[in-house]
């Protein structure tokens, strides 16, 4: 694996690194559009997060379908404070209307989102990036592999030193599974929702099951994303946050001890 | 405004501008002109501009999802409004035979119209959904009269680039570009599922708009004036929930 990696040994950043990396040899790990991209991208989700969030609180509830209200039974009731009034909570309180700057900042930051995937989808595809690091080999695909890697992660070892200049086969799979799966699923339901975009694709709404389904996928998409990113920030402690936020800032990574 | 030799010498003196410096570079410019929203330079105007020129560049001419009748919802809601003023209870007691629509600015006739006028102009009828910005959807049958024909009739001028309209309520009004303006489901409503348009879903006329959110189809509706220009409309955002700090474009 480590052979199809661009691996070019450079000495360490000697005049911005910190005393124990000085004395060792960092090595490239991330490319510069994998780092610019990653950033951008969390920036994007975390406003998105924030301001969906936001967003939902002025109708807590979810419905399937086409139509839903609070005269309508939802499958699905938070129970949170509501910013309006017309939302029985059981609370005896009315939060502020943050709606305004919660759905400018959520479609910005959805096309910020959208820029920066078209732009790490088509470095993906065309610096191989995709193809050497994110498809998992045939014999990583192995029922013996996949359940060594997944007990090693259940025992939160941290990783050798293959793992370190390459992600293992649980990564690739989470990361692929977010990258083509999730991620796309979020701006098709989020586009769903939009009355201007199904008056001239309504397949996309239909193909769902209605306006209403959209928004519940919507919500349902984003807890699989938010396990993602737990999971995610949970690994990068297991497996070393300095030197891991190191090869995402910088690029290079520090071989681990033998 | 109305004076029709001035708006001669408008339109001859563009006309020849145009001719000038090449129609097709006018064209361009208008177009160019036509996909900026007027809360552009706002805080978040970026992605404002982005997802309305998108919109506008895929939607133009769409038509708003239409659902069979038997889909109508059985029980719609209506946001829960505060008192909407003497006035109001004063021309709702009278049956609103006193309720009038103005229609002014740049047209080449200005008007006001009893409700007994706008019922007997022609319909359009059509089951859309309506969505508030909340995440709240039904379905209902809306019929009423198309804004265009009302624009149509009071001659609306070549240079109008919006439909401000205002709701009784003091604090509520919109605007809309003219493809919205002109597109065929956007409707003066005063009927739903059938009957007179009920007061808490905006009887006795509000706009009826699919394409766009809830707080875009006026409720009482009671005004409407062309314009080329939203600068001297409240705070020049096009609106009064744009000047709240919401999106003008609410077709998202």
């Amino acid at each position: 694996m480590n052979a199809t990696l661009p691996i070019s040994a450079r000495p360490a950043d000697h005049s911005s690194s910190a005393k124990p990396f000085s004395s060792v040899t960092a090595r490239r790990r991330h490319s510069a559009l994998v780092r610019v991209t990653h950033w951008l991208t969390a920036v994007a989700f975390l406003a998105l997060l924030l301001s969906g969030g936001e967003i939902l609180l002025s109708h807590p509830r979810f419905y399937w379908g086409e139509t839903g209200n609070v005269n309508m039974r939802p499958w699905l009731n938070l129970h949170v404070p509501s910013s309006r009034r017309a939302v029985p909570t059981g609370y005896g309180y009315v939060l502020p209307d943050q709606n305004g700057w919660s759905r400018y900042l959520h479609f910005e930051a959805a096309w910020l989102a959208v820029g920066t995937a078209l732009l790490y989808g088509l470095f993906g595809v065309f610096s191989g990036h995709f193809r050497r690091h994110l498809v998992p080999t045939s014999s990583e695909l192995s029922l013996k592999e996949l359940g060594t890697t997944l007990l090693r992660h259940l025992r939160f070892e941290r990783p050798g030193n293959e793992e370190a200049w390459s992600y293992n086969v649980l990564q690739r799979l989470s990361y692929l599974l977010v990258i083509f799966v999730l991620f796309p699923l979020m701006i098709w339901t989020g586009l769903a929702m939009s009355m201007g975009f199904t008056s001239a694709f309504p397949l996309s709404v239909r193909l769902l099951g209605g306006q209403q389904t959209a928004r519940s996928l919507h919500f349902l998409v984003t807890m699989l994303l938010v396990l993602f990113l737990l999971i995610h920030v949970l690994m990068v402690f297991v497996a070393g946050f300095r030197n891991r936020m190191r090869a995402m800032i910088t690029g290079r990574a520090i071989p681990p001890a033998e | 405004m109305n004076n029709v030799s001035r708006r001669k010498f408008i339109t001859t003196g563009l006309a020849v501008a145009a001719g000038a410096s090449g129609i097709a570079a006018a064209a361009k410019i208008a177009q160019h002109h036509g996909l900026i929203p007027p809360d552009a330079g706002v805080l978040y105007g970026p992605g404002e501009t982005l997802t309305y020129a998108a919109q506008r560049l895929l939607t133009r001419h769409s038509m708003a999802r239409e659902f069979p009748r038997s889909e109508v919802s059985t029980n719609p809601f209506a946001n829960p409004v505060d008192s909407l003023g003497d006035e109001f209870n004063r021309l709702q007691a009278a049956g609103f035979v006193d309720w009038r629509l103005t229609v002014d600015g740049m047209v080449a006739r200005p008007a006001t119209l009893s409700l007994a006028e706008i019922r007997s102009f022609p319909t359009s009828t059509h089951v859309t959904m309506i969505g508030c910005e909340e995440g709240w959807t039904y379905i209902a049958e809306w019929t009423g009269v198309p804004l265009s024909y009302i624009l149509d009739r009071a001659g609306a001028l070549p240079q109008a680039r919006y439909v401000v309209y205002r709701s009784i309520q003091s604090d509520w009004w919109e605007s809309i570009d003219m493809a919205d303006a002109l597109h065929p489901q956007t409707l003066l409503a005063h009927r739903m599922n059938g009957n007179a348009l009920p007061v808490p879903f905006g009887g006795p006329m509000r706009l009826r708009l699919p394409r766009q959110l809830g707080y875009k189809n006026v409720k009482y509706l009671n005004q409407l004036t062309l314009t080329d220009n939203l600068k001297a409309f409240g705070k020049g955002l096009g609106g009064s929930d744009p000047d709240y700090g919401y999106a003008w474009y609410a077709g998202i």
